[in-house]
């Protein structure tokens, strides 16, 4: 039995340790947001958050997450309550399939987390690990740039009143 | 042009002015030291003094047969010229890369035809000089950082053609920027000492016994190919030790592995291998080249199958590779057993290993990468490559076919990564435990992280 | 029955609905066509193959409203646009309308969701009926209320006359009134009164697919859902010849080792036991390879043009061969894959000499025909359920899971089994699009104008879809094999190989020949336009070899040779928001391409211009920027169709810089992502414009397969312009361009 932390609770596993946490999420959590793409870290459909960075659930076995904090694309908000992101990727219209999404805006929330200011360069060098075959790329790039301004407004507010007084 | 590089560096420059007026009683002192001064002054002239070479009018493309443009593309690319030449993302050849050294860091040259920031005004003879003995045009010396030591042999039609292909790149009008190099080593006459003691002709002889291939090979890794700069170690004057040729050295913060016996490669390499590694970026035995071996093997994909296969001969012959026919007969280790089909759970580094390479690593028949048993960095006496590998993952260029690792640097804490390290080298049996894994990777990482 | 499988009794019981016609047997007959009396004229779209009105919308008695399609959501929004159509001519709001798309047992059988003929022919079957729908509720109410139909106006699902009384849509449906034959012309609103189609709906399905809701076939979790991996052969048509499934059976959650001929598999509990186990049965599986081994990758465009061919002249236009100015050129396209992200899934259950696929296969009726010939059921034992996939771009793995699946369920009944292929198993035996070769002739007059025009494509079949059980992985492996089908041809005005082989230019005298060959030595089938791809690359680079021959720029000269006036429309509205007139000289290295193509010479029509930088030292392409200019009638969801052009664009760019599936004469090696490698985020143009024309009243003519061909010609054009060279053979990689442009 293992015990992972996953969008914010905890939750106990029983699973071979060496399972990687992709199959875990999908089967066990029921989580359905990761995707399996390859299995091999070249795609990143699988991509979610450990600790705040972007990594490949395909290749992060059971063994790996004791006492780590995993985020997946469902801690981030819900269709009725989405995230900045996710409410971005909604506004920009930015999925064809949608099969990359998830991980998309996965890698996307790690860059966010670390900083709201980014080059375009930047970002699609952040965004490089994820494969679209849809060629849904420029709306992709659309949304995370629309949702890094959302926060930025956001945060901007309190600073504005503060100003204000 | 010679005078600015006989002059004092700033440093002392500023020191002098710190001077007080000197007493009465020290005036005989001082005559006698300045007239040794100046009597050393002028042997040392006369050691470290490089006359000026006229400038020219930038030929143009027609001066030059496009055989020789087409050789010297091929030469370049075994020279690995662009490599340091070229900030990565910006113009070709246009320089301004920064090279760190033990000494300081030097930033790369613009190679260029323009003929105000790179060598637009060059004569052939001298880019033959600066290539074989590391002087610039002006007569100023050129930190060995550029491998003249190796260039020291290459034959005059090369030169010519290296010359033919650099005079007809897009001119790139970008300035070197200064280096970052304290006292005494910003002062580049000290230069000609270093050429006294380790500029020397002769890194290469050809052998007549020999094969045509081997002496081709021969002369381009000894000369243009420079692999000694980084497979072989470097004294406490930054110049390769002689004495432990092909040894393994270090470069950009990777192990430069050994080429000769002592090869830390647990299945020796044969010439094939090494064709194949060279020549497609990976060899199903040994893997694919990672960090600045890289665009090595990337260039070399410009460059005729001829010299890459003479190359592999050569290099094979360092270190007495086995035939093919030896190698096949040889006994080899038997693979460790495997994790994937094991049927009972499995925990801690082995869980880890199963689960994040044992998928690709695994040594089984049609797995993708090559079997962690046989992976020279797992078996290294120094585990910087593997640490470096898991962190950072291998990136073929944008575009192209290539091996694909995956970084793990977000995925693993520092001791999930000594600790897997550890279990797959004691899978692969042949080597005690690396020292101190834990604090290496963080070590690693954190050098990573500021820059 | 099973309660996992809802039965068409369980469906067609569901609320007192109206649709009690639609029961296996009759959608049959009616998909099937000749039992049903067509009417005449023909009834348009899809209606033809299934004309009640029912079929296609059912009204509760509480005034749910369900829309019915045959076709499914690839991840095109196809979704979105069927709920604007009806939504727009019914007058109901779309939050209030269920649309059940392809499903054996309750919608009608439309064939394949391909082509781009989802909205020519499931919107427009839609359309109809919804109009007609609405018109036998109208007349309904009219009568209820006692009032001119002209006093009344509908409100999202109430009629509603002037003098305030109303009446529900659910209230008007009794005595199966809308059981009715379709008729073939509706009464339609006028578009300028649209208040959904031509704007730009969210799609219905992004929500979930952003949040992590249950999207995809991937997704589906049955009760008691045990999983499946298949051990692939590692080379075309190898035979199993030995296995010892012994060692395999022990391991945690191995539930059942599946050994029929060639076909091995295994199932376990969990997914990742079942991956385990996979790896280790195919280490004591032992294969021999087929006899025939793979042609030579190097010369393989040589190789297909020696085999035996069909010559088909599909245009002859008389020929003349006088002329001064004779022009020539051979363009190759090398086999090239789907490459969806996810790997082929499906799901099955096996029950009560039943069968249940859920499948991700873009044609839901046609898989089922495959999978009852391979368990042995009669069809009407089989349902097949569409759910999303990963986007496929044509035929890609999904049937062949679909095939698996069934195999496996039937190996283990009672229980669903999902069955996911790997990364490498979808990359070596998806059927890829086609190597082709293409050679063309142009003669030209003294004012430069084309005067004669000789094609000529070489391709293999551009369909194995299901097909018989033949066509699937799985029929072919067991140990009593179905045969494979022999390849056909697509033909023409639709084509396969010579899709878009017929120039669209008014050229007097034109001849074209489809050389097509049978023999696939590579696993081939329809892949995202078919063969336009190579067909449009071809004859809009030629276009501008032309162009250059006569001194006209390269618009102009398509505009030249262009009569219809929606195609002048698209090529200048593409010129113009590219700023093409405004040529100044482009920096080194820089140079601008452009194409037109109309799909298929009759669907939508799109332009592309585009900017490339081309590396000298490397040879790398970089695509600058892109602006599409696109007609696809009647905009239906006009952000849907720019997102198929950008899509589309990209996807092409791919294709055209990076992409070739390769081969040694054993099996496939592009095994994976770094063997295949394709488009990755800093290959991403700067910028991609898409301009939408919109023809309200036209027919609606599809928009995903229509980028294609223009954006492969226009990047070629652009790489011309910017070095000089002229590169003829896909795909346009570094080191050809290199190659080309010299040292």
């Amino acid at each position: 039995m293992t015990q992972i932390n996953i969008n914010g609770r905890t939750r106990e596993v029983d699973a071979d340790p060496a399972t990687p946490l992709l199959y875990v999420l999908r089967n066990d959590l029921e989580l359905n947001g990761a995707k399996f793409g390859c299995g091999l870290g070249q795609c990143g459909a699988c991509t979610v958050l450990v600790d705040g960075e972007a990594v490949f659930s395909c290749l992060l076995p059971l063994a790996a997450l004791d006492g780590r904090a995993v985020t997946t694309v469902e801690g981030l908000g819900t269709p009725e309550e989405p995230g900045p992101l996710q409410r971005a990727f909604v506004e920009e219209q930015a999925a064809q399939c949608g099969y990359c999404i998830a991980g998309m805006i996965m890698r996307a929330q790690a860059l966010l987390a670390r900083t709201r200011t980014f080059s375009e360069q930047d970002l699609r060098e952040h965004m490089q690990p994820n494969l679209c075959r849809c060629g849904t790329h420029m709306r992709i790039l659309r949304a995370v740039r629309r949702a890094a301004a959302a926060m930025r407004a956001a945060e901007a507010v309190p600073l504005r009143k503060e100003a204000a007084r | 042009m010679s005078k600015p590089d006989l002059a004092v560096s700033d440093n002392s420059r500023r020191n002098r002015g710190a001077d007080r007026k000197p007493g009465r009683w020290a005036w005989r002192g001082l005559a006698a030291l300045v007239a040794i001064a100046v009597v050393a002054g002028a042997a040392f002239a006369a050691i470290a003094w490089r006359p000026e070479l006229a400038p020219v009018v930038t030929p143009a493309r027609a001066a030059f047969a496009p055989q020789d443009i087409e050789t010297g593309a091929a030469l370049a690319a075994i020279g690995n010229c662009d490599v340091c030449h070229t900030v990565p993302g910006g113009k070709f050849y246009a320089g301004g890369r920064a090279l760190p050294t033990p000494f300081g860091t030097i930033y790369a040259t613009n190679i260029t035809p323009d003929p105000a920031t790179g060598i637009g005004r060059w004569s052939e003879e001298a880019f033959r000089r600066a290539l074989r003995s590391g002087v610039a045009r002006d007569g100023h010396h050129l930190y060995p950082v550029f491998p003249y030591d190796h260039f020291i042999d290459v034959n005059d039609g090369d030169s010519h053609a290296l010359y033919a292909f650099l005079m007809t790149r897009t001119p790139v009008e970008q300035s070197a920027l200064p280096n970052d190099l304290p006292f005494p080593f910003n002062w580049r006459p000290v230069l000609a000492l270093w050429k006294a003691l380790y500029l020397h002709h002769g890194g290469f002889k050809t052998e007549a016994a020999q094969s045509a291939d081997w002496n081709r090979g021969g002369y381009l890794v000894e000369g243009l190919a420079h692999c000694g700069a980084c497979h072989t170690p470097r004294n406490a004057q930054g110049a390769e030790r002689r004495d432990r040729k092909f040894a393994g050295g270090s470069s950009e913060g990777w192990d430069a592995p050994a080429l000769n016996q002592t090869s830390p490669a647990p299945v020796p390499w044969t010439r094939e291998q090494l064709f194949a590694y060279l020549r497609r970026g990976v060899d199903d035995v040994h893997g694919a080249p990672a960090g600045p071996m890289a665009p090595v093997v990337h260039n070399l994909a410009r460059v005729p199958d001829a010299d890459v296969r003479a190359i592999a001969t050569y290099v094979a012959s360092i270190a007495d590779a086995p035939s093919p026919a030896a190698a096949a007969n040889a006994p080899t280790r038997p693979a460790a057993p495997t994790t994937v089909t094991s049927t009972t759970e499995l925990s801690g580094a082995a869980a880890i290993f199963a689960g994040a390479c044992g998928g690709c690593h695994s040594g089984l028949p049609g797995a993708s990468a090559v079997d962690i048993a046989r992976s020279t960095a797992i078996n290294a006496p120094d585990p910087r490559n593997a640490i470096r590998v898991v962190l950072d993952g291998i990136t073929p260029p944008p575009g192209e076919r290539g091996p694909l690792m995956p970084p793990f640097a977000g995925a693993f804490t520092d001791q999930q990564i000594a600790d897997v390290l550890s279990y797959a080298r004691a899978r692969a049996g042949r080597h005690p435990a690396w020292n101190d894994l834990g604090s290496q990777v963080k070590a690693i990482r954190q050098g990573q992280s500021k820059t | 029955m099973t309660t996992l499988a809802p039965s068409r009794r369980q469906v067609v019981a569901g609320g007192g609905a109206l649709i009690v016609s639609i029961s296996l047997g009759a959608t049959r007959a009616l998909a099937q066509g000749p039992q049903a009396a067509p009417p005449t004229p023909p009834l348009p779209g899809s209606l033809k193959g299934a004309p009640m009105l029912d079929s296609w919308i059912r009204i509760d008695a509480d005034g749910a409203v369900t829309v019915f399609t045959g076709k499914a959501e690839l991840g095109q929004g196809i979704k979105t646009a069927l709920l604007q159509v009806a939504s727009e001519e019914l007058g109901v709001a779309m939050p209030r309308i269920k649309l059940v798309t392809a499903d054996t047992a309750t919608t009608p059988d439309e064939g394949y969701t391909s082509g781009s003929q989802s909205m020519p022919n499931s919107a427009t079957a839609i359309r109809n009926a919804a109009a007609q729908v609405r018109e036998i509720l109208l007349a309904r109410a009219a009568e209820r209320l006692s009032v001119n139909v002209e006093r009344l106006k509908i409100r999202d699902g109430i009629m509603i006359a002037d003098d305030g009384s109303s009446v529900g849509f659910g209230e008007l449906v009794g005595n199966e009134v809308l059981h009715v034959a379709a008729q073939p012309t509706s009464r339609f609103k006028e578009p300028s009164t649209y208040t959904v189609v031509g704007k730009p709906i969210a799609r219905v399905d992004i929500p979930a697919k952003v949040t992590g809701g249950v999207a995809y076939v991937h997704d589906l979790r049955l009760p008691g859902m045990v999983h499946a991996r298949v051990v692939r052969p590692p080379s075309y048509g190898a035979r199993l010849a030995e296995v010892d499934p012994g060692s395999v059976e022990t391991m945690p959650g191995v539930l059942k080792v599946v050994r029929d001929g060639s076909f091995l598999a295994v199932i376990a509990g969990r997914e990742y036991q079942a991956v385990q186990a996979m790896w280790a049965l195919a280490q004591t599986a032992r294969w021999i390879d087929a006899k025939q081994e793979l042609p030579d990758q190097a010369a393989i465009y040589d190789y297909l043009k020696k085999l035996p061919s069909r010559d088909t002249t599909i245009l002859d236009r008389g020929m003349i061969a006088s002329s001064s100015s004779v022009h020539s050129a051979t363009y190759h396209r090398p086999y090239q894959m789907h490459g969806a992200i996810g790997p082929a899934c499906a799901v099955a259950l096996y029950a009560d000499d039943s069968l249940t696929v859920w499948s991700h296969g873009q044609g839901m009726f046609p898989l089922r025909r495959a999978l009852a010939e391979l368990v042995g059921l009669p069809p009407d034992k089989v349902r097949c359920i569409h759910m999303e996939g990963s986007g496929c771009y044509g035929h890609n793995g999904a049937d062949d899971a679909g095939g698996d699946a069934a195999l496996l369920a039937r190996a283990l009944p009672g229980r669903p089994v999902r069955v996911q292929w790997m990364r490498e198993q979808e990359h070596t035996l998806e059927p890829y699009g086609p190597a082709m070769t293409t050679g063309v002739t142009a003669a030209l007059d003294r004012g430069g104008n084309i005067i004669s025009w000789q094609y000529d494509v070489w391709s293999n079949t551009h369909s194995t879809r299901p097909g018989p059980a033949g066509s699937l992985l799985a029929g072919l492996a067991v140990a009593s094999p179905f045969p494979a089908p022999p390849p056909a041809v697509i033909p023409q005005p639709e084509g396969g190989g010579d899709r878009n082989a017929i120039p669209i230019y008014a050229i007097p005298n034109a001849q074209v020949v489809h050389h097509f060959i049978p023999d696939m030595p590579l696993r081939v089938s329809a892949m995202r336009a078919l063969g336009a791809y190579m067909n449009v690359f071809s004859i809009e680079s030629f276009m501008d070899e032309l162009a250059k021959a006569a001194g006209v720029d390269p618009v102009e000269y398509r505009l030249n040779h262009l009569d219809d006036a929606r195609a002048r429309a698209v090529v200048r509205m593409a010129a113009e928001k590219f700023d093409w007139r405004a040529r100044s000289a482009s920096p080194r290295g820089r140079g601008r391409g452009f194409a037109f193509a109309r799909y298929k010479n009759f669907a939508a029509l799109c332009a592309a211009a585009v900017e490339v930088e081309v590396e000298h030292e490397t040879g790398a392409v970089r695509l600058v920027r892109a602006v599409a200019a696109v007609d696809s009638g009647q905009a239906v969801n006009p952000d849907g169709i720019k997102n198929q052009i950008e899509g589309g664009v990209i996807q092409a760019a791919s294709w055209t810089l990076f992409e070739q599936v390769t081969f040694d004469r054993r099996q496939i090696t592009s095994r994976d992502w770094s063997l295949y490698p394709i488009l990755r985020f800093q290959a991403v143009p700067e910028r991609v414009e898409v301009h939408v024309i919109d023809r309200p009243g036209q027919p609606f003519l599809g928009t995903g397969e229509a980028a294609a061909g223009p954006t492969a010609a226009a990047i070629a054009n652009a790489v011309a312009d910017a070095t000089g060279a002229r590169i003829r053979e896909l795909p346009l990689t570094r080191q050809r361009v290199k190659a080309a442009i010299g040292v």
